[in-house]
């Protein structure tokens, strides 16, 4: 991932001729289309859990449990009699939540660190960069897995943690971009002109950090889900008896040979969130970044 | 090249340095008192236990001095003892590690007799019906999770065939073919992400090698095309895919710590977890530099493989 995000770092400067070319090509892109609109579902359903869920996820319901599918139960129940198709809506809302929070805060960390990096340059670049690599050569989950254990388990503990690890993906990123900015033209007028770092940081390279910004996100949050989902399943997200995702894996396990439907829902909810935000971030590359066009993406 | 190999090697020392703090560091994120986490976690409250902690962790003297005494007996191989059972970690380490390393490989294995053909033929394949179940297949593996395909693996096998073990594990040495084939499920539910990851990977390169020059000219003077694809194209179009598969290793060493805990292999991953759920933090903290340190050991074996197979790669 590292070296896909430095990658990134040259992007064409967005006149207006440019981007409603881009806007075009995004809707025609097969990637952009389905993955979008699988977000936008995902995205819906999320807000209106609330609404869409009759039953509360944690409600027992004595005398009904492991009930298969059934229009009254559209996903069945689980050993305790819980609407399943209740706690795969809470638990795949969590784990939305948990991915945007921690993907946001990852990009409002890393995008300015690195941007200050890439304007520093010399000895703070280079330690900086050795100490991203450190961190890169982590197995993520391994170290997830770690500190969350350390930490004790708990969603803010899981958030904070995939935000620290997720961090300096959006600094290499940026840094990138700053590093292949300062030697323009319009950076090095407005240093001719006088302009702070502060402005030149703001005006001239920010803008530039935009579309490899989106890009970045949209790919980070598919591989977030599926550590969030992991860490779940092995009982380091949200504590028991609010639903997750990946625990009710871990949990439907030794059910599944009678009850199937205890681990193929939250399993395909992984899957369609998974799939959406990677078809939707592979998509806005090929589209945001022309030089993958004649190679072919995919 | 030697260059190259001497500045690599060198770079591995404040990489590996770093790594050690990281994993130094992850004990001490602990909250609140550790002297009195740790005496928790060994279930023996008396002074004694109290002092004797305390001493083999230098826990009474500042941080960096207990970091260099924990980094002096990790050098010599001595990464502590388990908090829960008094065991030497690296011992447990060595036990487990076998099961890992066949996991890994046979992931690896699996992941490229899969990936690689199917890449190739969803460029050279004709009916375009097949190209497109081949796609969105591999949409859907990169998708999945694998302790999600394993549990279904899992399931399939004993509802459908009764007689074949999935769960446990049986050593290479004694008996390698059953361990092989009870492993196989394992193998596939780790490899199915990276074998979509590889198949994509072919895919982009062999589209990229066949409208290449010496391709057309390997068409021009007749031969025929199953030679061309096979014999031009592929063999330039797998380098880009070996350098691809070097940075999978890493991500294939992360997630055989859940694999392993859904098809109760005993390895590394196993302990991890069941370190976590006995909070034996020793063991955690030996085993995540052990892997971590591995897997930067790999890697670096792959890119220099690689640089080696292509010349063309710079030095820089």
């Amino acid at each position: 991932m590292a070296r896909s995000a430095t990658a990134l770092g040259r992007w064409p400067a967005g006149d207006t001729a440019v981007r409603s070319t881009r806007w075009r090509g995004l809707l025609r892109n097969w990637s952009v289309s389905v993955g979008g609109g699988l977000v936008v579902v995902l995205a819906v359903v999320g807000l209106l859990t609330p609404v869409l869920t009759v039953r509360s996820p944690t409600a027992l319901h004595p005398g009904e449990e492991l009930r298969p599918p059934t229009v009254d139960f559209p996903f069945g129940t689980d050993e305790l009699g819980r609407d399943v198709a209740s706690r795969v809506l809470n638990g795949a809302r969590t784990s939305l939540f948990a991915a945007v929070s921690s993907v946001s805060l990852a990009a409002a960390t890393g995008v300015p660190l690195g941007v200050a990096i890439g304007l520093a340059g010399g000895l703070v670049d280079l330690l900086a960069m050795r100490a991203f690599d450190i961190l890169f050569a982590f197995p993520a989950i391994l170290l997830a897995i770690a500190i969350v254990a350390a930490l004790g388990p708990s969603l803010r503990n899981l958030v904070l943690t995939i935000t620290l690890l997720t961090m300096p993906q959006f600094a290499v990123m940026a840094r990138g971009v700053t590093l292949a900015a300062r030697p323009m033209d319009y950076v090095q007028a407005a240093v001719a002109l006088g302009a702070s770092m502060r402005r030149i940081a703001f005006t001239h390279v920010l803008p530039n950090v935009v579309p490899p910004l989106i890009v970045t996100a949209t790919l980070n949050l598919s591989i977030v889900i599926l550590v969030e989902a992991g860490l779940s399943f092995l009982g380091l997200g949200t504590q028991p008896p609010a639903p997750t995702l990946g625990g009710m894996i871990s949990r439907g396990r030794q059910y599944m040979t009678i009850a199937p439907w205890l681990v193929v829902f939250p399993g395909l909810a992984i899957m369609v969130a998974v799939l959406g935000f990677n078809l939707l971030g592979d998509g806005l590359r090929e589209v945001l970044d022309p030089k993958l066009r004649q190679g072919g993406g995919r | 090249m030697r260059a190259y190999v001497v500045k690599r090697l060198l770079l591995l020392v404040p990489t590996l340095l770093g790594i050690s703090m990281v994993s130094f560091a992850i004990i001490h994120l602990i909250p609140g008192d550790l002297v009195t986490v740790l005496l928790g976690i060994t279930a023996s409250q008396n002074e004694q236990n109290r002092e004797a902690i305390i001493q083999a962790l230098h826990l009474d003297r500042p941080l960096a001095v207990q970091y260099l005494h924990w980094l002096g007996a990790v050098l010599r191989g001595n990464l502590g003892r388990s908090l829960v059972h008094g065991a030497p970690v690296a011992q447990e380490i060595a036990r487990a590690y076998p099961v890992t390393v066949q996991l890994t490989v046979m992931s690896m294995v699996t992941a490229t007799l899969l990936g690689i053909p199917l890449g190739v033929f969803s460029v050279t394949g004709r009916g375009r019906g097949l190209e497109a179940v081949i796609r969105v297949g591999s949409l859907l593996f990169i998708s999945a999770p694998a302790f999600f395909l394993g549990t279904v693996l899992i399931v399939l096998g004993a509802r459908y065939a009764p007689g074949i073990t999935t769960l446990g594990y049986v050593s290479f040495f004694a008996a390698p073919w059953r361990s092989i084939g009870q492993m196989l499920p394992a193998a596939l539910a780790l490899g199915a992400a990276i074998s979509a990851i590889l198949l994509r990977y072919t895919r982009a390169s062999m589209l990229e090698v066949l409208s290449a020059d010496y391709v057309r000219t390997a068409r021009a003077k007749g031969l025929a095309e199953r030679r061309v694809a096979l014999r031009h194209a592929l063999a330039n179009a797998l380098i880009p895919v070996i350098a691809a598969s070097g940075i999978q290793f890493v991500a294939l060493i992360g997630g055989a710590v859940i694999v392993e805990e859904v098809f109760a292999l005993p390895g590394i991953g196993r302990l991890v977890v069941n370190a976590i759920y006995q909070r034996d933090y020793t063991v955690i903290q030996g085993a995540i530099l052990f892997l971590t340190a591995n897997a930067v050991l790999i890697n670096l074996v792959i890119d220099l493989l690689y640089r080696y197979v292509d010349p063309r790669i710079s030095y820089g």
